[in-house]
Formats: structure tokens, C-alpha cells, sequence
């Protein structure tokens, strides 16, 4: 059974998190548009959200995005690193998510067969 | 899309771009002989001539395509089952929709699941206020980002995994008691 009194029990370490989560770190960014949606963004967003939870990932930044007009390769996640390119995955499903994480996220790897997209950071 | 917590969701988004800080979601199964979700927000509204344009699939505000699927969607499966859609919007105000499909209708989609809905809304824009209500007889939930505000003061980061897991397992079961159901 969960409950808001299982919030007081975490508070003292979820008020230690925010400082980690201040951390420029690493970002996932969802496509989070109508076509999103449809070809399954929230399950995609809902697996990300738990993997991180489960390796405790708190310096990653999960955000969304609208559509930006590759409707017909979504769902699309972005992964940068700080000081690395923005890698666009494209058609990506939940069970992609771990590997996309352990690779890429936690160690740098692109997973080449995802990819739709690169973008050099300024 | 295969369950109506996807058009929320999607529906929700629209009033995440329009600047919106307060939210609030509305679910009753059964309100008058009809099922009703409504999505409520204080953004930045609509024009008289946009309201008007806003169920055409080639009205958008948004700069990278000239379509706008989301409420001409809903708008269509609305009417496929027995019910409308009602769109109310003031400039500057907000903007409020509400989706009415008749009550048992076999064509209408399933609710699916909103626990992920919400979940993903919020870590999405851990900004918001959010407040969620669903109805199924007699029963009712009614959450509140608040009541988590109160407790955690600024450590309520819906974006922390932590807190979004466990807000999806206490809507899950919050949602499930509303239904009379066993919870597991």
C-alpha cells in the first residue's frame, strides 16, 4: 500500500536529491507531441522514468518536446551528454529504453541501430 | 489512439504549451448517462477565431507543420460515440474542454491507464499544479499536487523517479479503491 506518510518517510533524502539533480548532467528528451503519443511516447517516457529510478540515475534530466516534424519515426528520444552531440533515437519502443540507458546514458556508447539523427552542440 | 488517457494526456500537452500552471483533470464514468473527462487550465486561452477554427485538422499554432491533430482527433471519436466534445476559452483566461461519450458505448475506447497519464504529464512539466478527480458511483479520488507539496516543500520534483514511481502506484490503487476493486 503506498501512502502520502511514505512521502514524510523519504523527504530527508528527496530534499538531499534536489542538490544531485542540480548537476548539469545528462538529458532524455521525449517527444511528447500527438503523433508522439499515439506511436507510444508514454510508455517510452513511463520506462525511462523507472530505469532511471532503478539505477538511481538523479543527475539525468528526462524532459519532452512537441512535435518537431518526424512524425513517421516516432517515438523520438534525444540523449545528450554534456559536451557530446545530440543523438536522435528514432522509433524507439520500452524495451529499447534499457539498453539505450546502460549503453549510451550511463556509458557514452551510441546505440548506432537507433539512431535517426545527430546534432553537433555548439 | 487506443485509450482516452492518451487524448488526455495529449489534450493536457496543448495546455502545457499554452503557459498553463494550474490544471485541473476531471473523470466521472458516468454523469448524466454519459462519461466525461475535462481538462481545465488557467494558459493563455483562445481567440474568438481560433476557438472557432480549433476542430479543423489544418488550424495549429505551432510553427513546425501546419496540422493539429489533437482535437480534431478527439473531437471525432467523441461523435462516433454518441457524444460531443465542449470546448470553452477566454484570452488571457484559460481554456477548458470537456469530452462526452455516451455512457456504454461500444465503440467508445477504453480509459486505459491515466495513473502512467498523469505520471508522465507531471514529469513532463513538474512545474504545475495539478489537481485530479475521478468519479465512478459513489465513489471519488481527489489528488492534488499540493497535498505532495506540502509534504516534500521543494523536494516535490515530479521528475524525480522516485516520486513519479510512486506516484503511479499510489494513483493505481487510489483509482482502483474509487472503483470498488481489490487492491493489490
Amino acid at each position: 500500500m503506498k501512502s502520502l506518510e511514505d512521502l514524510h518517510k523519504l523527504r530527508e533524502k528527496l530534499k538531499a536529491d534536489i542538490k544531485l539533480r542540480k548537476d548539469e548532467g545528462t538529458k532524455i528528451i521525449v517527444g511528447m507531441g500527438t503523433c508522439g503519443i499515439a506511436a507510444g511516447a508514454r510508455e517510452v517516457m513511463s520506462a525511462i522514468l523507472d530505469e532511471l529510478a532503478v539505477r538511481k540515475l538523479l543527475n539525468v534530466q528526462v524532459q519532452q518536446t512537441g512535435c518537431i516534424g518526424m512524425c513517421e519515426k516516432e517515438v523520438l528520444v534525444d540523449v545528450i551528454r554534456p559536451g557530446e552531440p545530440r543523438i536522435t533515437y528514432g522509433k524507439v519502443k520500452p524495451e529499447d529504453v534499457k539498453k539505450i540507458i546502460a549503453e549510451h546514458v550511463v556509458n557514452g556508447r551510441i546505440v548506432e541501430e537507433l539512431v535517426v539523427g545527430k546534432l553537433e552542440q555548439e | 489512439m487506443r485509450e482516452l488517457s492518451l487524448h488526455i494526456l495529449d489534450l493536457a500537452q496543448n495546455s502545457i504549451e499554452a503557459g498553463a500552471r494550474n490544471l485541473i483533470v476531471a473523470i466521472n464514468e458516468n454523469e448524466n448517462g454519459f462519461f466525461v473527462f475535462s481538462i481545465e487550465d488557467d494558459g493563455r486561452g483562445m481567440s474568438p477565431e481560433l476557438l472557432r477554427q480549433v476542430r479543423d485538422p489544418f488550424t495549429t499554432t505551432r510553427l513546425s507543420r501546419k496540422v493539429g491533430m489533437g482535437i480534431p482527433f478527439i473531437d471525432m471519436v467523441t461523435q462516433q460515440c454518441g457524444g460531443h466534445l465542449e470546448i470553452t476559452s477566454e484570452k488571457g483566461k484559460g481554456t477548458r474542454i470537456a469530452a462526452y461519450f455516451a455512457a456504454g458505448n461500444i465503440d467508445m475506447p477504453p480509459l486505459g491507464d491515466i495513473a502512467a497519464s498523469v505520471r508522465v504529464l507531471l514529469a513532463g512539466a513538474p512545474w504545475i499544479d495539478l489537481e485530479f478527480i475521478y468519479c465512478c458511483g459513489q465513489g471519488r479520488l481527489d489528488f492534488s499536487t499540493c497535498q505532495v507539496r506540502e509534504i516534500l516543500g521543494d523536494a516535490a520534483d515530479f521528475a524525480n523517479p522516485e516520486i513519479s514511481l510512486w506516484l503511479e502506484e499510489y494513483l493505481k490503487q487510489e483509482i482502483a479503491k474509487v472503483k470498488g476493486m481489490e487492491v493489490q
